[in-house]
């Protein structure tokens, strides 16, 4: 069985194609899935990938949240779907509350874009299984709105069920609360950060390391064993 | 048909770090303008209402404010009906 894993577009998705090609180096069958279609194709699992959706004029993810495509991920993903967003999917994550916390301007107020290196401090997510927990990695990072907040009691709640899946390492790029990168819903079916596994999945581009492949090839075992 | 305006102000909790309140009031002394203590930023945005402001209607547009102007995990947000006019 070819794991079929759907990316979304949306009017102003950026990171789509990278995203699709790294579910096709990692060994999946990439499927395109369009925001104003609200049926998923059979994928087994979405990527919400990385841009400006809407412009992002609202809030970050604000208005690609209520996109039809939205309706059924939200409700898939509840049921048990896969599901990884990738910086603006993130904030769309967040926007449609399937993870908790919202994401802020950079505390520096300067469009940011490094090799960033974090730590994996979830490996039990649908996404994070080909790592090993503590493991350090190094993909590239690039957003405008990278700030995790949340309030205290939800921050404490996320670290004592061991969902706050990445941290950031040597430097917090954006003033994210508790150097948090990356998190889980409970069940670990849904997984946010906000650095580019995608952009690093083949030694010729980005970081001129395959940090990222792990991503693709995690959901790519869970559904196959499945 | 009678129009209204109806304003929506957003505000960032106050717990929540604003830099960029905090670049307008760092910017302040350089302008000559002393004694600002602080400056948070927000967004306003006003919404003409076609049809009677009523109840109902205030109640759609709290629903709106609540589920998509603001984000309630880092924004409040207030509603406010200015004044109703005749129009041409």
């Amino acid at each position: 069985m070819t794991a079929r894993i759907g990316v979304v577009t949306f009017p102003g998705t950026l990171d789509d194609q990278d995203s699709l090609r790294a579910v096709r180096v990692a060994g999946a069958e990439p499927v395109s899935l369009w925001h104003r279609d609200k049926d998923l194709h059979q994928v087994d699992a979405v990527i919400l990938a990385g841009g400006f959706s809407y412009g992002d004029y609202l809030r970050a993810g604000a208005i690609s949240r209520f996109s039809p495509v939205m309706e059924t991920v939200i409700e898939q993903a509840k049921a048990g779907m896969p599901v990884l967003g990738i910086c603006n999917g993130f904030q769309i994550l967040t926007e449609a509350h399937l993870l908790p916390g919202a994401m802020l301007r950079n505390n520096h107020l300067h469009f940011i874009c490094r090799d960033q290196k974090l730590r994996v401090e979830n490996a039990g997510t649908a996404w994070t299984s080909d790592y090993s927990e503590g493991q350090e990695i190094s993909v590239p990072l690039k957003n405008m709105d990278g700030r995790y907040t949340a309030d205290e009691h939800t921050l404490d709640e996320l670290e004592a069920e061991g969902r706050v899946a990445f941290r950031y390492v040597d430097v917090n790029p954006n003033g994210s609360l508790r150097d948090i990168a990356g998190i889980t819903n409970a069940a670990g079916n849904v997984v946010g950060l906000m650095p580019h596994p995608e952009h690093a999945v083949e030694p010729l581009i980005g970081t001129g390391g395959t940090d990222g492949l792990g991503f693709f090839t995690s959901i790519i075992k869970k559904l196959v064993n499945a | 048909m009678p129009v209204a305006r109806v304003v929506v102000d957003v505000m960032l909790k106050p717990e929540i770090l604003d830099p960029q309140g905090q670049a307008v009031q760092r910017a302040l002394p350089r302008l000559g303008f002393e004694g600002i203590a602080d400056v948070r930023q927000g967004k306003r945005f006003e919404l003409e209402v076609e049809g009677p402001v009523d109840e109902a209607a205030l109640t759609r547009i709290h629903e709106m404010a609540e589920t998509f102007l603001a984000n309630t995990v880092i924004e409040d947000f207030t509603v406010k009906v200015e004044k109703a006019e005749e129009s041409k």
